[in-house]
């Protein structure tokens, strides 16, 4: 499903991606760890062609590095950003028929997943509640089928509840999609992937299967992070 | 009073005007962060593909429908320059604003002095209708046609804006992209498409500008540098306006229209002609002041 091979990434005169190597099988969760600052997100980024970087990216057989953004998402990677960016000044229905990106969206599936999001249809989406937007973003993701999602810290600054709600619907998306899952939250992963990469100064340093994080000690050493069950 | 209301209408009118030129900057920077210094070019090229339109067409061709023709011509030209110009020099050089001022402010120049060179300094006058010449009596006030015809387009531009932003597919990838682009196009969709969009919007109300500009202020008379003098306005009144914001570009032009002509009335009275430009400069610098971001603009 993708394949990433020394990829680079310089910003601002940084090198912040020092030649990440990885790849994903099809199916299922595979999570990025990582310290804050390691180049998660500028991972993710330089994937969607958000951010200039050098080195390969094949997703779906196809080299995307170069492409332009949306000829990468029209691929069928969809994207569901750290910060949700969801358009707050757009209602949310406005929102999810930008997401149509000019085909017919799946409704009955996201207001199925989603009921709150019918409901407040011609409310501006700034005015949502955090864990509202986070289900607005996801949402647009769904309308169209999307083979793989990259998704970014979808629980950060979620109150426990509604984290066990979007984990919810994530484990339930990992059985349509191929989902790189970037998240600090030990338990969260813990719960939804099969696979774990841990990034360090812009690499990866070590790839293997989820259930090696029940080792406390491993985990803390790896990624130097824990969170809330 | 009469004189008072005539000036009103009379600054609407050239409120009018400036919205036409200021909506297409305002979207424009709005949605791509590009300081168009061309947009005054588009203005010109509009007015003057108007005057050849006027002069060539055949003496068959009755007088109103003349100038429909060459205010329909206008519109094109501004919209094909404009798009032109989106496609060859701004879209390889997004994310560069120093490069985008400098090609638009050389693109200016340039086709000044094309302009300049094949039909001379001379302003041109433009054939119009006997009854955009004259005044109509509304009560006991008689008001220029011409000043009804720059509201009339201005309100027309504004309301089809104000539609097409909030009902039209791409008015709606307009308005996200003005918020976040990068968001836009990883939805899958091209944002570019509707950078050249905004562009080609922009110019065709440019180009509507040029000529309702030379038949409502200019005596009938296009020249070449036309446009550069109304673009400083323009972008005053964006600013003023908030960039981005199309209300406030609306509001922000009445306002410096007619502040502009009340003050160059009242002071001009008074041999202080002038000051009604620099009434429009302080009026900026308050609002700046007072508003950083302009009158609706959001803070960037």
């Amino acid at each position: 499903m993708l394949e990433v091979s020394d990829l680079h990434v310089r910003l601002g005169g940084a090198h912040i991606l020092q030649g990440v190597s990885f790849s994903v099988a099809a199916g299922g969760v595979t999570a990025m760890m990582g310290r804050n600052g390691v180049g998660k997100t500028t991972t993710l980024k330089a994937l969607l062609g958000l951010v200039p970087s050098t080195g390969s990216a094949r997703i779906m057989g196809q080299e995307v590095r170069g492409w332009p953004t949306h000829r990468i998402a029209q691929l069928g990677v969809g994207y569901v950003p750290e910060e949700r960016e969801i358009f707050t000044r757009l209602t949310v229905a406005e929102n999810l028929r930008l997401a149509e990106a000019g085909l017919s969206g799946d409704y009955p599936r996201v207001y199925s997943l989603f009921p709150e999001l019918q409901e407040r249809g011609r409310q501006a989406a700034g005015t949502l509640s955090g864990g509202q937007q986070q289900m607005l973003a996801i949402a647009r993701v769904l309308l169209r089928v999307r083979p793989l999602l990259l998704v970014d810290e979808p629980t950060k600054g979620l109150a426990p509840k509604l984290v066990g709600e979007v984990v919810e619907v994530l484990a339930q998306l990992s059985s349509s999609a191929t989902i790189l899952l970037v998240e600090q939250n030990v338990h969260v992963v813990r719960r939804l992937a099969q696979r774990v990469l841990v990034l360090d100064h812009g690499e990866v340093v070590h790839e293997g299967p989820a259930d090696e994080l029940s080792d406390e000690n491993l985990a803390r050493r790896l990624v130097g992070v824990s969170g809330p069950e | 009073m009469s004189t008072f209301i005539a000036i009103s209408f009379s600054g609407l009118a050239l409120g009018a005007i400036y919205f036409l030129v200021a909506s297409g900057l305002s979207l424009i920077y709005g949605l791509m962060e590009v300081l168009n210094f061309a947009h005054g070019a588009f203005l010109t090229v509009g007015a003057y593909a108007a005057w050849v339109t006027a002069t060539h067409l055949p003496a068959s061709v009755s007088a109103p429908e003349r100038f429909l023709v060459a205010v329909v011509v206008a519109v094109l030209a501004g919209a094909v320059i404009a798009g032109a110009t989106e496609v060859a020099l701004i879209r390889p050089l997004y994310r560069r604003p120093v490069s985008q001022i400098l090609v638009t402010v050389g693109l200016d120049l340039v086709v000044v002095a094309l302009l300049l060179g094949v039909f001379g300094s001379n302003s041109q006058a433009v054939p119009v209708p006997s009854w955009l010449a004259g005044a109509t009596r509304v009560g006991p006030e008689i008001l220029p046609n011409a000043d009804f015809v720059a509201l009339g387009a201005g309100a027309a531009v504004l309301l089809g804006l104000v539609w097409f932003l909030g009902h039209a597919r791409y008015g709606l990838i307009i308005r996200a992209g003005v918020e976040n682009r990068d968001m836009v196009a990883a939805l899958g969709i091209n944002v570019r498409r509707a950078f050249t969009l905004v562009f080609v919007i922009g110019g065709a109300a440019a180009g509507l500008a040029g000529i309702l500009n030379s038949v409502v202020f200019s005596g009938a008379l296009v020249s070449p540098t036309q446009g550069d003098s109304l673009l400083i306005f323009a972008f005053i009144v964006v600013v003023i306006g908030g960039l981005g914001s199309l209300w406030g570009s609306a509001l922000a032009a009445v306002m410096v229209g007619m502040l502009q002509d009340y003050v160059s009335f009242y002071a001009g009275t008074g041999g202080l002609a002038q000051m009604g430009s620099i009434s429009v400069v302080l009026l900026l610098a308050v609002v700046l002041l007072v508003r950083p971001s302009g009158l609706m603009g959001e803070a960037r």
